[in-house]
């Protein structure tokens, strides 16, 4: 086998990252300690920025841009079929590199003032970057698996990250065992779909023997039970969410940042790697369980997320729900819901950036404001604030002129299509429950007087930061079409 | 000149630039330009919509003043606007409101006042997007957006126990809106993709699909109108928003629900519209007449006419299910009438409050003795609310109950039961507030209206008695439309 063969070039994005992320560890040990929090945030930066221009332009020679890249006919493979680019894993690293950029900047102050930013946080960052890349680029279970492990690795570690902190780590201990517990699952899981398939771990090998076999093979059914028990896991659905609220809760608000935000989308391009590139053929054995799946995070979270007091918790709660809403669309099984759930994706991804965001920009040495008590009167500390916290809870919510509306409008839609129309009905009835507490975010922000008067202290460039990100949701409920028609076309080239 | 086809973008996105420019004047010294430029602009945009009624085509029921831009390719959504006799001088109606709202707020509101008048100017531009939209997802962005400045507006300036009125005005409403998304997904799909409201006018739709899809729409406006027995919202809402918030809910809020009836119940569901007449009209009369008895038994002004205007708008909905052209025609009418009388009623009453602070019936008698001018207006409009014949009053409840007598008379009657009912709690109202002797030293203390207070009243009185010598130039916009929709019911879509 030649070095042309292996066709290596579709991994340039995932190299450079391996080595600048090396580099950025070994390099750091002969720098001065002073400005190491700026000078690390950087480099990181713009290894992310450098990263995603690669994966962009890297594969492309005719074009630049995300939207020609997904226009770019079929997926691409390299390593013997074990790495596939493509539309859907384009985008999806793209907007993951965007997230996690953005993610860096959010933290840095925070970390600095509780003294736990460190070479470590930025390179489990970055590790856990490449992690998420390989997931959903993989397409083979072995590389899928490997993605999967090295980005549940880094976040137990950025979990614990702040060591002295008993609640950070019975939250990583938590996150743990049941992340390892639902990598079992799913590795057992896959190795029955080995079995089933005549020893293939080829996903798009898988998906042809399945769509093609005649005879439904039971053991097949069995390996989607555990597999789709791993993912769910994974996403933190109902009933394998236990872990969600704590590690939520637990870690410091920036691991709760990044644990939010970009693994959301690493996930998504996860399942459907397997459901829709590997189990394709056998989309009836996993639509029915995804379809519980959904119905009872998108109840369990809303319900739950009502009585929380804590403004983690309740996010986390929210997650919940949102991930059955993006299940939604995956279990309509047809290209406009996946599409549907990657808009979803990618818009939740956003929003929740923002949403920690605002309890970042408001903590400060001392202080976590992730109590819902402290936005109190926020209207009234600071308009501009309370305004972009206004869009974060009006896209959680749904409502029109926020990217969230859209996202729902789309995998409603696709279920709709799909025929689940009571799955649809309930999740509607459902989503006015959630704009309870959405609203209850409103009333503290806007009817009630500040409990807390000490001023913000946040930088300017975190204003900035935050200002873009929030406006980007209004934008996206705006203007949503360049964003659908591009998730569109990542989806119909990928299948 | 403004050209004909931009001016329905302008009345929507006029006042809600100045809105997003009065809101950066919110500096305690920055009060008066933020009120002068609030009213500078929602006379503009009050200017903007002129046009529409006098360059409006009397001769045709197609919609005039049309734009399509698409908006969102993916899922077909334009941004299309037009209007009819139907909508038009709806739009009219709510930015003349919003001129009377601003005045109103000119000394009252002394706290955030240029967030205060931006919301109004905000949701001015917003409606306005109901009343002309004419594709379904435009008119759903529209209609709920709309809900988040009246929501601020409720909970941020409005009396003692605002949190409760305002959350629960925003659930009700989200659910039924929601519900009503479902239904335009479903039309959706079976149109073959299309959110224009013409199409879903004219697709072929099984009677018993368009009696769900009936509920659905009918979850969503019954709410807004309001109607027996989902009104429960509006009492509160209205005693606990400030004065300009209950004026917008009464004259132009309740009759987006009424416009929604005409715009979906009966254009895309009518079999399902004739089959549930009786229901309907049951509902109708239910609010009519046991809504007049409570309305009787209220203590609080602001109470009492808030039922009183649910009890107004049963005569719409009344006339709606009619299904003559005399029906619907005295129920248009009606709506703009009970927007100017509702209007001026809570501005009387705001008068009142602002120098006494109590909308207790008990705190007040005697009135004329230190407001004449105020009790000349006081009782003028009370006589309106009455249906006095020769004010506005009387020309859409006569119309409407012309109209059942066409279809039984026994309806008629019970219709007609409001006039009493409408003209005792009105005048007896007027005579423990305004008549007798001064009852106590607030009222002895008061002080005439002054020339602000006395343009709006002035301005809601010509209105009145000029609709209610000359209705016919109303008349004649909607007599067009109103027959070509009545035809439209009357052949239904299964023939």
């Amino acid at each position: 086998m030649t070095f042309a063969s292996l066709n290596a070039g579709l991994a340039y994005p995932e190299i450079f990252l391996l080595a600048a992320s090396c580099v950025l560890l070994v390099g750091d040990l002969f720098m001065p300690a002073a400005g190491r929090d700026a000078r690390l945030t950087l480099a990181g930066v713009v290894i992310f920025a450098i990263t995603a221009v690669l994966v962009v332009t890297g594969n492309q020679p005719q074009s630049a841009g995300v939207m020609l890249a997904a226009k770019q006919l079929g997926p691409q493979y390299a390593f013997s079929n074990m790495f596939v680019v493509d539309g859907m894993s384009t985008l999806l690293k793209v907007s993951m590199l965007m997230a996690m950029a953005v993610v860096l900047i959010y933290s840095r102050a925070y970390m600095v003032a509780r003294g736990i930013f460190s070479t470590e946080f930025v390179a489990l960052l970055l590790f856990a970057t490449l992690g998420m890349m390989l997931m959903v680029s993989a397409n083979n279970f072995v590389p899928l698996y490997l993605g999967l492990e090295l980005l549940a690795l880094s976040s137990y570690a950025l979990v614990a990250i702040n060591r002295d902190s008993a609640v950070s780590t019975e939250a990583a201990m938590k996150y743990f065992i049941l992340g390892a517990l639902a990598s079992g699952l799913l590795l057992y899981g896959m190795s029955m779909i080995y079995g089933a398939t005549g020893g293939s771990l080829d996903i798009s090998q898988i998906g042809k023997t399945i769509a093609f076999s005649q005879a439904k093979d039971p053991l097949v059914s069995f390996g989607v039970v555990f597999i789709i028990a791993g993912l769910a896991f994974k996403l933190g659905v109902v009933p394998f969410h236990m872990w969600v609220p704590d590690v939520y809760h637990g870690a410091p608000t920036p691991i709760t940042l990044f644990i939010g935000s970009a693994p959301k989308i690493a996930a998504f391009g996860f399942l459907m790697r397997i459901v829709a590139d590997g189990l394709g053929g056998a989309s009836g054995d996993w639509q029915g369980m995804l379809v519980i799946l959904a119905v009872l995070s998108i109840g369990l979270g809303n319900l739950v997320a009502i009585s929380q007091t804590n403004l983690k918790r309740m996010l986390a709660y929210s997650t919940i729900s949102h991930m059955g809403f993006l299940l939604l669309g995956v279990l309509a099984a047809s290209r406009e819901g996946y599409a549907a759930g990657m808009f979803y994706v990618i818009t939740y991804a956003i929003t929740a950036l923002a949403s920690f965001g605002v309890i970042l920009l408001l903590s400060r040495a001392g202080f976590e404001a992730d109590e819902l008590a402290d936005l109190k009167g926020l209207n009234k500390r600071s308009p501009w604030v309370a305004f972009l916290m206004l869009i974060v809870a009006v896209s959680l919510a749904g409502i029109p002129l926020s990217a969230g509306f859209f996202a729902k409008l789309a995998v409603l839609e696709a279920a709709l299509k799909a025929g689940f129309l009571w799955v649809v009905v309930f999740a509607v009835v459902m989503s006015v429950i959630g704009a309870f507490y959405y609203l209850r975010v409103i009333k503290l922000m806007y009817f009630d007087e500040p409990t807390d008067n000490h001023p913000i202290e946040a930088s300017s460039g975190m204003h900035v930061m935050l200002s873009v990100n929030s406006l980007a949701i209004l934008g996206f409920g705006l203007f949503p079409g360049a964003l659908l028609s591009a998730c569109m076309m990542a989806i119909n080239r990928t299948l | 000149m403004i050209s004909s086809n931009q001016l329905l973008s302008y009345s929507i996105w006029l006042p809600i630039v100045f809105g997003i420019l009065v809101l950066f004047m919110h500096r305690d010294s920055q009060k008066n330009m933020a009120r002068v430029v609030a009213l500078v602009g929602s006379i503009a945009s009050l200017l903007v919509t002129l046009p529409l009624w006098m360059r409006f085509d009397n001769a045709t029921a197609a919609m005039q003043f049309v734009e399509r831009i698409e908006w969102v390719a993916r899922f077909n959504v334009y941004y299309a606007l037009g209007v009819d006799g139907i909508s038009m001088l709806f739009i009219l109606l709510n930015s003349f409101t919003t001129v009377l709202v601003i005045i109103a707020a000119w000394q009252v509101i002394q706290t955030k006042t240029s967030q205060y008048l931006a919301a109004f100017l905000i949701m001015s531009g917003l409606i306005n997007g109901v009343f002309a939209a004419t594709d379904a997802i435009l008119f759903y962005v529209f209609f709920e957006a709309m809900l988040i400045p009246m929501f601020l507006i409720i909970g941020i300036w409005g009396g003692p126990n605002r949190v409760y009125a305002a959350v629960k005005f925003f659930l009700y409403t989200l659910l039924g809106s929601l519900l009503m998304l479902a239904a335009i997904i479903y039309l959706y799909n079976i149109t073959n993709g299309s959110f224009d409201l013409a199409d879903y006018k004219r697709v072929f739709i099984a009677k018993d699909v368009q009696i769900l899809l009936f509920f659905a729409f009918f979850a969503s406006f019954a709410v807004k109108v309001p109607m027996w027995p989902v009104h429960t919202w509006l009492p509160d809402a209205h005693v606990e928003a400030p004065t300009g918030g209950s004026v917008v809910l009464a004259a132009i809020t309740l009759k987006i629900g009424a416009y929604g009836f005409l715009r979906f119940n009966m254009s895309i569901t009518p079999d399902a519209a004739v089959a549930l007449q009786t229901f309907m009209i049951t509902l109708s009369l239910i609010a009519v007449v046991y809504i007049g008895f409570v309305a009787l038994a209220q203590s609080d002004m602001k109470k009492l006419v808030a039922y009183s205007s649910i009890s107004h708008m049963g005569f719409v909905t009344l006339g709606f299910f009619l299904f003559n052209a005399q029906g619907w025609e005295g129920a248009l009418l009606q709506m703009i009438s009970h927007g100017f009388i509702s209007a001026a009623m809570f501005l009387c009453i705001g008068v009142l409050y602002d120098r006494v602070h109590s909308r207790e019936i008990s705190a007040y008698g005697g009135v004329i003795n230190t407001m004449p001018k105020f009790a000349f207006f006081a009782v003028f409009f009370a006589m309106a609310n009455s249906g006095l014949p020769g004010t506005s009053g009387f020309v859409g409840e006569f119309i409407v109950i012309m109209g059942a007598i066409r279809v039984n008379f026994w309806i008629a009657f019970a219709a007609a039961t409001t006039l009493i009912l409408g003209a005792a709690y009105s005048l007896w109202m007027v005579k423990r507030v305004i008549f007798g002797d001064i009852a106590n030293d607030d009222v002895r203390g008061l002080t005439d209206i002054n020339g602000r207070e006395m343009t709006m009243l002035l301005v809601l009185a010509i209105a009145v008695l000029a609709m209610g010598v000359y209705p016919d130039p109303m008349a004649t916009v909607m007599h067009k439309t109103v027959e070509a929709l009545v035809t439209h019911v009357q052949i239904g879509k299964l023939n």
